[in-house]
């Protein structure tokens, strides 16, 4: 993966950076020991590392200013990083750059049960804001799977989602404000503890914007009442068009799941061979949750299972109590870990038409033959976004090449049956040459623009999300 | 009036326009600016439309009434709710899908579904250069690059004119039904929805009328629907005289009017639209000195009809939210302006996009600062 040349200008200044950060942040928060930087070298994207020069973790605002302002001045590259949980290198850093990590600003600054949020700093983790309104069954909606670790700072960088986002939606639906710095040290504030902030939607753009417009140090998120209960039922099938039928017809017939969950035969495997969850041996296996009270569970499953015995399935199961609920649930908690048992694997995050499922199924499963490397599948079928896992070896030379290409493949076959290249995971470097492959230059050159009036000097996370040839121009002007 | 067929045909007008330009859809909601007429009406028609996978492409200029009874035939519906402001603003016309997304325009359902930009998967848009600009597109989970198409809704055709909107639609619940309050005072009211809206009975609406009857409302599948009702029914009954409604077209009026405002249809005033944090409502409303006030979204969002000319913002000073001066006497228009005037970072970030998109600064030039 091609980096940007680090800037000698910015390397010679290292003496002079130090000592400036050393004016506003206190020792323990300026990490500058080589041994030390290597800490940051990579984000969960783990094939690219690379030590930035300085990483700093400020414990306020203000010390995030103070240092964006010294970074503005010296012209130093700064990248933001929450947790460092990102599969798609968006916390990956480069020779030149200073790391600004958030992970000590941890608080939570209010809670507002009446008024449905809550007030956090953004080094707080996803799962640690749902722990901090647990005590009166209230939960923070968006789940990421890296949910104990990532850091709400990373969640609005990337804009996660989860497996429930089906019915609550991703993070952006569920921020409703955030105290920002700006690149040139200035403080801004948007929306807050009111719905939909006025002017032009920059919480909008700002979440999802990776890093690139400003360093998001508080957000407001809604916070909502736990359902009083939820049951998943498993289904299996012996093809995958069936499976992606029924999901069709769930979701036509008027059920809203919080979560619909695909996997393939080959991750059902690996599944079962690691936890053992008691899964059938079938071609394609659907995980369906539904929420409410008893009563709304069963009028709800009764309504699906309806619609799945229709299709012939080769198993259905429904969870009679919590123990068989987390049974059929583990196995797709585990599938991660279950298919990195096999291999090396690469996780993909494309988004497709769920009516394109069966095809796109069948056309990675081509790929596979072709290139020579397995791979498993495992997704939110509700939402078409696909998580194929690529299985490589990492100590055999030629096979990252290889499945980085078969990868680039899936993706741009996403793209064109009218999906997109990531759904959740962000571009970060992983997805950056490929944007072309869903944008024109011009719908490049807007999205560029934007970060133009953010970030005039590109200064940070400079080298992510956009092609570099496309973002060179931009780069170099202001360097 | 400029009415182009097709997105060439737009593109083409605007790469030669260095005048400005008033930019409409159906020109229902009484946004007009100085210069000539552009509309995208003529750009109509849905393009694609997939139940099962919920998702509707349109172009700009589609009928919101074409699109809602196409969606009825497969029991699905807009889940923003968006409102049809022709009643308040005295306007005739036809309200087009690209206005509600321009003005990013959601009923009561907000609080509960999401704003139209919730629902909103992907824009095709013309800027002010004349370029053809896509983001987006129209699957459910998107990430890739930045969210243009957030930055569209609500906009007000001024970073660009929109052409084409992709939406995620959602299934028509089987029913509904209100639970009534009657008899509190408006803390109470608010007090009241909040205790619904924080319930586990996934209350869909929380509104108290102008007339002080508070509704709180449920959907779904007739089990359900009753049993929430009954739920709901046993946490309000402290708080006012409680009962509930069941018959669908009632209950469908009944958020209508809640929708629409109907309450200060044909009565003479601005009418302001305030958006603040639910538990100050009843407090930021008494500093206004209103004729009628209609709370919607759990007491989050106030309107409030006015004296002509009455400067509500200075009323309110400041406050977690912001006003909007939806209808207005020419004169208050001029005197207050459409929108909250923001702190100056923020008004800076405002200012530069629009200058990015639209360089000459020609479309709907003023209206958003």
């Amino acid at each position: 993966m091609e980096m940007p040349q680090p800037d000698p200008m910015v390397l010679s200044k290292k003496a002079e950076l130090i000592t400036r950060l050393t004016a506003v942040l206190p020792v323990d928060a300026i990490i500058q020991d080589e041994a030390e930087t290597r800490a940051y070298e990579c984000d969960a994207l783990t094939a690219y590392r690379c030590p930035p020069l300085v990483a700093v973790l400020p414990a306020t605002t203000d010390e995030v200013s103070a240092v964006l302002r010294i970074c503005h001045d010296m012209n130093v590259p700064v990248v933001p990083r929450g947790a460092g949980t990102s599969l798609a290198g968006g916390a990956l850093p480069t020779a030149d750059c200073v790391i600004l990590g958030v992970a000590r600003m941890n608080e939570v600054l209010e809670t507002d049960y009446d008024n449905r949020f809550i007030r956090v700093q953004t080094g707080r983790t996803n799962l640690s804001v749902t722990g901090a309104v647990e005590e009166r069954d209230f939960f923070y909606a968006p789940d990421p799977s890296s949910q104990l670790a990532c850091a709400i700072a990373g969640n609005i960088a990337m804009n996660s989602g989860g497996a429930h986002c089906l019915k609550y939606g991703v993070t952006t639906n569920n921020l409703m404000g955030v105290k920002m710095v700006m690149m040139d040290g200035e403080v801004v504030e948007i929306g807050g503890a009111h719905l939909d902030a006025g002017g032009l939607d920059l919480l909008g753009l700002v979440c999802g914007s990776e890093g690139q417009l400003g360093v998001v140090t508080e957000a407001t998120l809604r916070i909502l009442r736990k359902p009083e209960g939820a049951r998943p039922v498993l289904v299996g099938y012996d093809s995958n068009e069936v499976a992606g039928q029924c999901v069709s017809d769930i979701i036509k017939a008027g059920v809203l799941p919080v979560a619909i969950e695909f996997m393939d035969r080959p991750c059902i495997r690996a599944t079962e061979a690691f936890a053992k969850p008691g899964y059938p041996d079938c071609e394609a296996l659907l995980i369906i949750e539904v929420e409410g009270s008893e009563g709304e569970i069963e009028e709800q499953l009764s309504l699906i299972k309806a619609i799945a015995q229709k299709h012939n399935p080769v198993e259905l199961r429904e969870a009679k109590d919590a123990d068989q609920a987390a049974r059929i649930w583990l196995g797709r908690k585990s599938a991660f870990g279950a298919m990195g048992q096999i291999n090396d694997y690469m996780c993909l995050d494309g988004t497709i038409p769920v009516s394109q499922l069966p095809y796109v199924l069948r056309r990675i499963g081509e790929m596979s033959v072709e290139y020579g490397l397995g791979v498993g599948n495992v997704f939110h079928a509700g939402d078409g976004n696909m998580h194929p896992l690529i299985l490589y070896d990492a100590n055999k030379d030629g096979d990252l090449e290889k499945c980085e290409a078969f990868g680039a493949d899936v993706l741009k076959l996403c793209v064109e049956v009218g999906g997109c290249l990531t759904g959740e995971h962000g571009v970060g470097i992983e997805k950056r040459d490929l944007m072309v492959d869903q944008f024109e230059p011009v719908d490049l050159e807007a999205q560029m623009a934007v970060k133009d009036v953010f970030d005039p000097a590109w200064l940070l996370n400079p080298a992510k999300v956009f092609p570099l040839a496309a973002s060179q121009p931009r780069r170099m002007a202001a360097e | 009036m400029m009415r182009p067929e097709s997105e060439a045909e737009l593109a083409e007008m605007i790469a030669g326009e260095s005048e400005r330009l008033s930019i409409r859809g159906g020109g229902t909601r009484g946004v007009a600016c100085d210069g000539a007429e552009l509309t995208s009406a003529a750009l109509s028609g849905v393009t694609l439309y997939e139940p099962g996978a919920l998702t509707l492409v349109a172009k700009a200029g589609t009928p919101v009434a074409e699109i809602e009874a196409l969606l009825a035939t497969e029991g699905q519906r807009l889940a923003f709710e968006p409102t049809d402001q022709r009643g308040l603003m005295g306007t005739t016309g036809e309200p087009t899908i690209g206005g509600v997304v321009a003005a990013n325009v959601s009923g009561p359902r907000r609080i509960q579904a999401g704003a139209c930009r919730d629902f909103l998967l992907g824009v095709r848009f013309v800027d002010g250069a004349g370029t053809v600009v896509k983001n987006g597109g129209r699957v459910m989970k998107n990430v890739t690059g930045y969210d243009l198409v957030k930055l569209m809704a609500g906009s007000y055709g001024t970073l660009g004119v929109l052409t084409e909107v992709s939406l995620k639609v959602m299934p028509k619940p089987e029913t509904s039904a209100v639970v009534l309050i009657s008899g509190m005072s408006e803390v109470d009211a608010v007090k009241a929805m909040s205790a619904a809206l924080s319930s586990p009975f996934d209350v869909t609406g929380a509104a108290r009328l102008p007339d002080g009857e508070t509704l709180v409302r449920v959907e779904g599948f007739s089990q359900s629907v009753a049993y929430r009702a009954e739920k709901l029914q046993a946490i309000l009954d402290g708080f006012g005289e409680v009962s509930v409604e069941s018959d669908a077209s009632k209950v469908d009026a009944l958020w209508r009017s809640v929708r629409d405002v109907e309450a200060f249809h044909g009565r003479s005033g601005d009418v302001w639209r305030i958006s603040c944090k639910p538990s100050d409502g009843p407090e930021l409303a008494a500093r206004i000195g209103a004729d009628g006030l209609l709370y919607d979204w759990g007491g989050g969002l106030i309107w409030a009809l006015v004296q002509a000319g009455t400067d509500v913002r200075a009323k309110l000073g400041a406050f977690d939210g912001h006003a909007t001066l939806v209808r207005a006497e020419a004169d208050s228009s001029a005197r207050f302006g459409r929108f909250q005037p923001q702190a100056s970072g923020v008004a800076a970030l405002n200012t530069g996009l629009r200058k990015r998109f639209d360089p000459c600064g020609i479309l709907n030039a003023g209206l958003m600062g």
